[in-house]
């Protein structure tokens, strides 16, 4: 079984961020990791591929200046091989166009049996590149996977709902976006990360991939403004006189949560 | 940038964001219940980083003194300090003795099993009645036929409680009988559970997760088999690990004080006190300035002692100056993480006083300052001998 998994490079979460006041997106020059949401993805993949006897898994990426340390670490917990597209057109590139260059990178390693990718990054939150991507692909998508079963041809996913969870069946290939929690993301061992070193990392272009326009050009949405998230209001503070108990009880019936 | 210099960020990487699933809290339960990292031994195993200076010939990772301290640096400075770097120290480089001098039956036999942290390795050497002066110990091992026979004491074997085997330097040939004082000792891997082995930790200031020990060896029976090398070469082959343990000490010292400073640091950004953040005074913000400097400069020592070593070139001096630079400036870091945080910094919830405790712990071992100094004054600025 052949697995591809999108992963995300983002700035280090652990250290400030930064936006451009010029294009009112976040700034990518420092060294960008892994997206943690991604790594979910990738043990997913590497576990079916286990559980399967066979196969391999392959991650595919996009970025504007050609980092590879966040793939790297994919690829130390044990994909095989990737493909980066990496090119200065891609700035400023929306969702849409993200898909469809991630698209044809999954195309370009001839495609999988199934196709894995987080349900949203971490720094972007757009949430809407998996489906945009099966769309292009033309595969069946499952969203919100938190349990993952290849059974022959066809997938069994447990889909997280805001009630419970959906059991959906859909065949193969097929498209899923799973949840962070789906599995418990291995750590790269020292074995691991020296061996990625070697591991082939295929960089194109989006041009190569025959996808235009890219960038600002291509995208369909403009960042006309960028405002600070407004604070959160401040609690309401009870003083425990015995009975407090009842003011909280009486709060949360107001909420409709008891 | 080299190969080895970009092999040594990915090593520190991996290793801060495996630690830091160990938090603070974490650290401070094992020490306060005196409890083996068991959950954080096991991971480092897990991921070949126990056995990352062994030869990948018997499973290790087969890099150097350079990458080991990393790996430890990176372990005290995620807060594990010596609690977490003394779980690993030994199984790291405690086996070059054999690696260098053993018999290829012998790495066979345990080289793998201590790579994958199966087998767990303590050192003895010091006895009460020798301290630093090592050629007047007097654990005695006799040959009695295919076994030796090894009866005497030793103290401060760490980690002897969860050991498996424990490295034991003993005498084979009586001081008096012996030319030199550094001949007639022989190195030994005496099974930690074989009749006769005692253990009694010894209550201590700090690193309570890792017990140090007073170790009993009874009329214990060794096989030959279980001698490293030649008999009466155990000195020699000691000296080979001596200089690399003071740099790996050096660079868990290192790690002790990134900690101390990062957590004064965030605590001088936070405490307001009339009106401002304290860190806004030059009374706190200077000492931790200093902190981070000292602790620069001495990290650039450990590196160059450390690739000497790689490198198998003399390293004496650089070695000491590394092991001496280093527990300074983590203890000054420590000392001033304490001082920053006030009164707070007395209490357990802000850690600093744990790593207060641990960073006395390599102006200690494995040999005191003041004998860092000696060696410096007698071998690097020709002085006379002192004793």
């Amino acid at each position: 079984m052949n697995v591809i998994v999108c992963v995300k490079q983002i700035p280090d979460p652990a250290t400030p961020g930064a936006l451009d006041p010029g294009t009112k997106t976040l700034k990518r020059d420092g060294k960008l990791i892994l997206d943690e949401s991604d790594s979910y993805g990738v043990e997913m993949a590497l576990q079916l591929v286990d559980a399967a006897g066979g196969g391999e898994v392959s991650i595919v990426s996009m970025a504007p200046n050609g980092e590879v340390s966040g793939m790297r670490t994919a690829l130390a917990m044990g994909a095989a091989k990737g493909v980066l597209v990496s090119d200065p057109a891609l700035q400023g590139s929306d969702a849409l166009t993200t898909a469809k260059v991630l698209a044809a990178a999954v195309g370009k390693l001839g495609g999988a049996d199934l196709v894995i990718a987080a349900t949203e990054s971490s720094d972007g939150y757009t949430g809407t590149v998996p489906e945009q991507m099966a769309e292009v692909l033309g595969l069946p998508s499952v969203t919100f996977a938190k349990k993952v079963v290849v059974d022959g041809g066809s997938l069994k996913v447990d889909r997280q709902t805001e009630d419970g969870y959906d059991e959906v069946t859909c065949p193969l290939p097929a498209l899923i976006s799973v949840t962070a929690g789906v599995v418990e993301p291995r750590y790269p061992s020292f074995k691991g990360i020296m061996a990625a070193k070697s591991k082939p990392i295929d960089t194109v272009t989006a041009g190569d991939l025959g996808v235009s326009p890219t960038g600002w050009a291509g995208a369909g949405q403009e960042i006309v403004d960028v405002a600070q998230a407004e604070a959160r209001a401040a609690g309401e503070i009870i003083e425990d006189d015995g009975e407090g108990y009842t003011k909280i009880v009486a709060f949360l019936e107001n909420l409709k949560v008891i | 940038m080299s190969d080895r210099r970009a092999d040594l960020e990915l090593i520190r990487d991996t290793v801060a964001t495996l630690c830091a699933r160990f938090d603070d809290d974490y650290w401070a339960h094992c020490d306060a219940e005196h409890r083996f990292p068991w959950d954080f031994y096991r991971e480092m195993a897990a991921g070949g980083w126990i056995g990352i200076a062994i030869p990948e010939v018997y499973g290790g990772g087969g890099r150097g003194i350079l990458e080991a301290a990393a790996v430890l640096e990176e372990v005290a400075a995620s807060g594990a300090c010596m609690n977490g770097a003394s779980a690993l120290h030994m199984s790291i480089f405690g086996m070059q003795p054999v690696i260098l001098h053993g018999t290829d039956e012998m790495k066979q036999r345990y080289l793998p099993g201590v790579a994958a942290g199966e087998i767990h390795v303590a050192f003895g050497v010091t006895e009460p009645d020798a301290g630093t002066d090592t050629t007047r110990i007097t654990t005695r091992a006799v040959r009695d036929g295919d076994v030796y026979r090894i009866t005497g004491r030793k103290v401060w074997t760490s980690k002897a409680l969860e050991a498996d085997r424990i490295l034991l330097l003993t005498r084979t040939t009586p001081l008096d009988q012996c030319t030199k004082p550094t001949q007639g000792m022989s190195l030994f891997l005496v099974d930690r559970h074989a009749p006769g082995v005692g253990v009694t930790p010894i209550p201590k200031l700090g690193r309570n997760a890792v017990a140090s020990c007073e170790t009993t060896y009874d009329d214990v029976v060794v096989p030959v088999a279980d001698r490293v090398g030649d008999e009466g070469e155990g000195f020699r082959y000691l000296l080979d690990g001596l200089n690399a343990e003071r740099v790996l000490i050096a660079a868990e010292a290192l790690g002790i004080g990134r900690a101390a400073l990062r957590r004064a640091v965030h605590y001088a950004n936070e405490r307001v006190v009339f009106g401002r953040p304290i860190g806004q005074n030059q009374g706190i913000a200077f000492p931790l300035a200093e902190a981070h400097a000292r602790l620069r400069a001495a990290a650039l020592m450990v590196r160059e002692a450390a690739e000497r070593i790689d490198a198998g070139l003399p390293c004496g001096e650089e070695a000491n100056l590394a092991k001496y630079l280093a527990a300074e400036a983590g203890f000054f870091a420590a000392d001033r993480a304490v001082q920053t945080h006030g009164g707070f910094g007395y209490a357990t919830e802000y850690h600093v006083e744990r790593y207060f405790r641990e960073s006395r712990l390599p102006r200690l071992a494995p040999i005191s300052q003041e004998l860092v100094l000696s060696y410096v004054a007698e071998h690097v600025l020709r002085l006379p001998r002192s004793y």
